[in-house]
């Protein structure tokens, strides 16, 4: 999928605080680097800092103190207009609650994904229906959110954050509204989009599915505990 | 795709018109009973404004169209009354005098009979239910261009006998009097030969029996001098004419002499009906700005529902400007839904009453266009704050709600 050299970083945090008004300090210098393909996951309980990470990590907030790096950009030099499109390109994410629009189809769903790149309609719509059938949902592209299973939303979710080819699959706790069958599909799903070389980073708060994934960062009170990547940096099989 | 040095030209975030109006309707297609209820609100105030100004009009071509059939070349000449309060009648020759006025085209008189009209004998001598009797020249309707609705006029009937044609008014006061029956004038029977259409110019006469002049002279002893002298001028010489009328009528007493022109009682009808125009355009005015209101107040509400599409948005490359794009766009569509639905509801009212009323529908195609491109404006007004509100909205914030 991605052209990049496996030693290329996607995501480069280096001394990140982030600190809220109210006086919460959520990050407390973090470092963090991840590859182009790699797979891991951010673990840890909740008020560790995981969801200001998915923000962090995901350009949506910028931090208090340190630099934060997309795809070899310093975000902090850039602006809106640049960091959206960086976005769009690099990160696809996936998220708790899916977020699908109702009323819509899966098709016109994933082609969403795709409105703000400047791709024509109809080229959009035929990136949703190839992302739809990478994601196993071929059969249901015309079918809305309400007619679809939980397992099926989720899939809708994360082809619409395949169609731009990002680097990286950012998933904030993708399974937290599944029952623990169709959690290991998905699961299995992003496993797969790995192999095909996509990078996949997971937030959650379990350590059982933090223990499928090559990589795992523990974080704790805003610092990061624990980071296996010195066992497993580098290309995945 | 990607770029991998900070000094290439990094591939900006789009969002293309067609795709601002393709999530502007889905945000409204999302919650249609809302747009709907919201857009009535633009909807009325232009229905009712077009409408309004449709009717006004439709009004206006009915009564200039009546104008120029009835023609505004008409003065009337009643006799008044004299410095010291008495009543002056017009001289006999007043009729002749007047004729003799070069632009002066045709002239006709009335008197009145003093005498009742009723439907029988039988009636008590005090119900004349507002009915007069008017002794008239033959060529009174042609001078008037009255227009009969079944019968014939005084100028056909032999003189001397004792006929009567009726007004509009009269012959449906007196019980559905039609040509061929018999009316009761003072004791005495009169034939019906005639009854007219109202007469827009002289209404006084819809309420009168009207006998040929020799017959009341003969029967009640009228007067042969005029009491109301019509005259028709070459409508260049109008207010020339007019000004002498007076001093030729009468020229004893110019001041006991009262000149009107019948034309000017439709024309004011016209003005007051205007002034009751400008009231209700204001009404519809103040009904748009509640709608306008009430789409702002929708968006509001929509852009806090919708935090999670805004995250999600900003999520997928959307930058803020964008967001405030699309819900501007929403605000804008939603008005303009409105504004369309209340030209076509307007039309169609002014439509509607027109037929009804036999009037003809005059609309300036530029009303409804003018009350779509205000509603545009209205809802781009009431746009602008929840817009902004929403470009404002940290995307972190609207995932996390």
């Amino acid at each position: 999928m991605t052209a990049m050299p496996s030693t290329e970083q996607v995501i480069s945090l280096r001394g990140v605080h982030k600190r809220y008004p109210g006086g919460v300090h959520a990050l407390r210098g973090v470092d963090l680097d991840v590859n182009a393909g790699e797979m891991l996951a951010i673990v840890g309980p909740s008020g560790s800092g995981k969801s200001t990470m998915l923000h962090i990590v995901g350009t949506l907030d910028l931090p208090t103190e340190g630099s934060v790096h997309l795809a070899g950009h310093d975000i902090s030099h850039l602006n809106d207009r640049e960091l959206s499109g960086l976005r769009a390109r690099t990160i696809g994410f996936v998220f708790q609650q899916f977020f699908l629009l109702s009323g819509t189809s899966a098709l016109d769903n994933v082609a969403t994904g795709a409105v703000y790149t400047g791709l024509p309609p109809r080229e959009r719509r035929a990136r949703a229906a190839a992302a739809l059938d990478r994601v196993g949902l071929g059969h249901r592209v015309d079918h809305h959110p309400n007619e679809l299973s939980g397992g099926e939303r989720q899939r809708v979710a994360v082809a619409r954050a395949l169609i731009n080819d990002p680097q990286l699959i950012l998933a904030d706790e993708p399974t937290g509204n599944l029952d623990s069958k169709t959690e290991a599909q998905i699961i299995d799903l992003l496993q797969h989009l790995h192999d095909e070389g996509t990078g996949v980073l997971v937030i959650t708060h379990s350590h059982e599915i933090a223990a499928t994934m090559p990589r795992q960062v523990s974080l704790h009170d805003g610092r990061i505990v624990a980071d296996t990547a010195g066992r497993h940096v580098g290309a995945p099989a | 795709m990607s770029a991998t040095t900070p000094s290439t030209p990094l591939p900006t975030s789009v969002f293309r018109p067609g795709d601002i109006a393709r999530a502007a309707s889905g945000g409204l297609a999302a919650n249609r009973l809302r747009a709907i209820l919201s857009a009535l609100g633009i909807a009325i105030g232009i229905a009712s404004m077009v409408a309004v100004l449709g009717i006004a009009s439709s009004s206006r071509a009915e009564l200039l169209a009546t104008l120029d059939r009835l023609g505004t070349n008409l003065l009337a000449v009643t006799s008044g009354t004299s410095f010291v309060g008495d009543d002056v009648e017009l001289p006999e020759m007043s009729t002749a005098m007047v004729e003799r006025i070069g632009p002066v085209e045709a002239t006709a008189s009335t008197t009145a009979v003093d005498a009742a009209v009723f439907r029988n004998e039988l009636m008590p001598s005090g119900r004349t239910g507002g009915l007069a009797v008017h002794a008239a020249d033959a060529d009174l309707l042609h001078v008037l261009n009255g227009t009969l609705a079944s019968g014939r006029f005084l100028d056909t009937a032999p003189p001397g006998l004792p006929v009567t044609v009726l007004g509009a008014t009269a012959a449906e006061r007196l019980g559905g009097i039609r040509p061929g029956m018999q009316v009761v004038i003072d004791d005495e029977r009169f034939g019906v030969i005639g009854v007219l259409e109202p007469l827009e110019l002289v209404p006084a006469l819809d309420s009168a029996a009207i006998v040929p002049r020799g017959v009341a002279e003969t029967l009640f002893g009228t007067s042969t001098a005029p009491s109301t002298l019509y005259v028709r001028t070459t409508p260049a010489q109008i207010d020339a004419v007019s000004g002498v009328l007076a001093a030729t009528a009468n020229p004893e007493n110019p001041e006991a002499v009262e000149v009107s022109r019948p034309s000017d009682a439709l024309a004011a009808r016209d003005a007051t009906e205007s002034t009751f125009t400008t009231l209700l355009l204001g009404l519809g005015a103040v009904a748009l700005v509640v709608g306008g209101l009430g789409i702002a107040n929708v968006m509001v509400i929509a852009v806090l529902e919708r935090r999670s599409e805004i995250g999600l948005r900003r999520a997928l490359g959307a930058t803020r400007r964008f967001i405030s794009r699309q819900f501007f766009g929403e605000a804008v569509l939603l008005s303009g839904i409105g504004g369309l639905g209340g030209g076509l509801l307007g039309v169609g009212v002014v439509a509607v009453y027109a037929t009804s009323r036999a009037l003809p529908v005059a609309i300036d195609p530029g009303v409804p266009f003018a009350g779509v491109g205000a509603a545009v404006l209205i809802g781009a007004v009431a746009g602008v704050y929840p817009a902004v509100r929403a470009a404002r909205m940290s995307p972190t914030e609207a995932l996390n709600h």
